[in-house]
């Protein structure tokens, strides 16, 4: 156990030392501001297009505004967020192979499941900070500038999110023990989650896809309900713990 | 006691053999130089001892117990210094260090004061920068307190002071003599003068067999009795002396060479020079270095 925390222990030190840390959190603070601001200035914008609009020939009523629109923006924001944030943890394994960091711990008889696990622990923590700080800062700005009782099962469609985040992180960390690159493994990564994306346009099993879980807002506006989330939420934990366990098993006979 | 003894241990690969019935051992806190061109095998030889490599055939013990392929109980007594060692750049010496003994459970107080006192070993005690602005020099001696860190009894640097400067050599080397008194140091090289600096024993490997072993001494002994060598400012000088002495004068040059004589025969020739009013410009016995001997071992 002192092994595993002080493993951890250095996984966060390196976060923080090397500025990966602050970077995220200023990423996910921004992006959290952005989705109330973009909200609260279209009407704005639209007013300032109305006169070239009019020009073409279209006439622009009253834009109407609502948490809901910023909850839209959240939505479509957060992937964004989420490749960063993958793109940063790209090299998590790959650059302690290249750069032969890992050989010093092995050899001092560190067991090769706690460096899988404490990497999987910092990179979800990590996630669930700037997730909910991102999620949080736009539910403080909606709930000033409008009401978010307009979003019907708001949290469980950022849960089903946050959730996808989490599946992808497995994936990252499942082909950071395959692949020896950071390239490698960024190109297996978007690769894996693009076949599941592409099999999500087959409408059988679309619902039964973790990729399903990043585009929860449906039910923000009530078009959708958790229930019919459910198959890709269970589905999405037993896949995301399948990953962590192959990268572990992978990873021992490395 | 030897802390590691090698018995008839051979390895090929495919069908290139690197190492062939090799035998030697290193004694309790001794400085054991290991020597020998680039493929010679001294990493092979590393590897095996380490258990990273199965052996075809032979045994390895170090410290009374034999080493088995893939299972490490062994290596508990063996602190590694690879090559070029990388650490973690965002660390400080001391936090590595913590790190290290944190993840191999060492009690919490006692890695307090062994980290301290390993830093001030290897002269980094001070230092309270982060790894990655470490010179090469620097990081090679954080490498040898991490490898000492659990208390081995030998300790094996594979190549510590080819990638260095001449200043950053000689510190390492003042470092692994005084890690003498902790544990054996094995250290393979192909710089010789280190190894006649600090070494005890010396054992050359070539082509993965053992060409050469022996102590200081012992080389000190071969090098007597190779001859003498003397320079002349005047052809008729050289010519007189060496026929005087049955040396031999090179493309008629003022350098004359007599081999096989020991340092009696050279008194004789400077008496004899004194007797004949010849003034040389130089006179001196020749000595066999280690890299004669080495230029010898491998047959060039």
């Amino acid at each position: 156990m002192r092994a595993f925390l002080a493993f951890t222990k250095k996984e966060w030190l390196e976060l923080i030392r090397t500025g990966k840390c602050v970077l995220l959190l200023i990423l996910f603070t921004l992006f959290g501001i952005m989705n109330p601001a973009i909200a609260k200035l279209t009407p704005w914008m639209m007013k300032m297009l109305s006169a070239d609009l009019s020009d073409m020939g279209l006439i622009l009523t009253e834009t109407n505004v609502d948490a809901l629109t910023s909850w839209a923006q959240f939505y479509k924001n957060i992937p964004m967020g989420l490749l960063l944030f993958l793109l940063l943890f790209g090299g998590i394994l790959t650059t302690e192979y290249q750069r032969g960091t890992l050989v010093h711990m092995l050899t001092k008889s560190l067991k090769r499941w706690k460096v899988i696990l404490a990497k999987a622990g910092v990179m979800v923590s990590a996630w669930t900070l700037c997730y909910w700080l991102c999620f949080g800062i736009t539910y403080g700005y909606n709930q000033y500038f409008w009401d978010n009782r307009a979003a019907e099962h708001l949290l469980f469609a950022a849960f089903c999110t946050y959730l996808g985040g989490i599946w992808m992180i497995s994936l990252l960390l499942l082909m950071s023990v395959i692949f020896t690159t950071s390239s490698g493994v960024l190109a297996a990564t978007g690769g894996a989650a693009l076949s599941f994306y592409l099999a999500g346009f087959i409408p059988k099993i679309t619902e039964y896809l973790p990729v399903r879980l990043l585009g929860a807002s449906g039910m923000l506006s009530g078009l959708e309900t958790p229930n019919d989330y459910r198959y890709a939420v269970w589905i999405t934990l037993c896949l995301s713990g399948a990953a962590v366990l192959l990268a572990v098993k992978l990873f021992n006979r490395k | 006691m030897d802390v590691l003894t090698l018995s008839h241990v051979s390895r090929s690969f495919g069908r290139h053999q690197a190492v062939k019935d090799l035998s030697f051992s290193v004694p309790e806190h001794s400085v054991y130089g290991f020597i020998g061109p680039n493929g010679a095998g001294k990493t092979t030889t590393m590897k095996l001892i380490l258990g990273l490599l199965k052996m075809d055939g032979g045994e390895i013990t170090v410290h009374g117990q034999t080493v088995r392929y893939g299972q490490n109980n062994t290596n508990q007594y063996i602190g590694y210094l690879p090559d070029v060692p990388e650490f973690y750049g965002f660390l400080t010496p001391l936090e590595y260090l913590r790190l290290c003994g944190e993840v191999t459970g060492i009690p919490k107080r006692e890695l307090t004061s062994r980290s301290e006192e390993l830093l001030e070993l290897v002269g980094l005690k001070n230092s309270n920068k982060r790894i990655q602005g470490f010179s090469r020099g620097m990081k090679q001696r954080l490498g040898i307190a991490q490898a000492l860190l659990n208390r081995p009894k030998l300790l094996i640097c594979d190549e510590p002071t080819s990638a260095l400067d001449p200043a950053g050599r000689k510190e390492i080397l003042e470092i692994l003599q005084s890690v003498r008194k902790y544990a054996a140091v094995l250290f393979s090289t192909h710089i010789l003068t280190d190894v006649e600096r600090i070494c005890d024993e010396i054992a050359f490997l070539h082509k993965g067999t053992l060409a050469f072993r022996g102590t200081m001494e012992d080389i000190r002994t071969l090098r007597n009795g190779r001859g003498f060598q003397a320079e002349f400012h005047r052809k008729e000088d050289a010519e007189k002396f060496s026929d005087a002495f049955l040396g031999k004068q090179e493309n008629d040059s003022l350098l004359v060479t007599c081999e096989g004589k020991t340092q009696e025969d050279m008194l004789r020739a400077m008496a004899y020079l004194a007797e004949n009013q010849i003034s040389p410009r130089r006179i001196e016995m020749l000595e066999t270095t280690l890299e004669h001997l080495f230029m010898e071992v491998i047959g060039r």
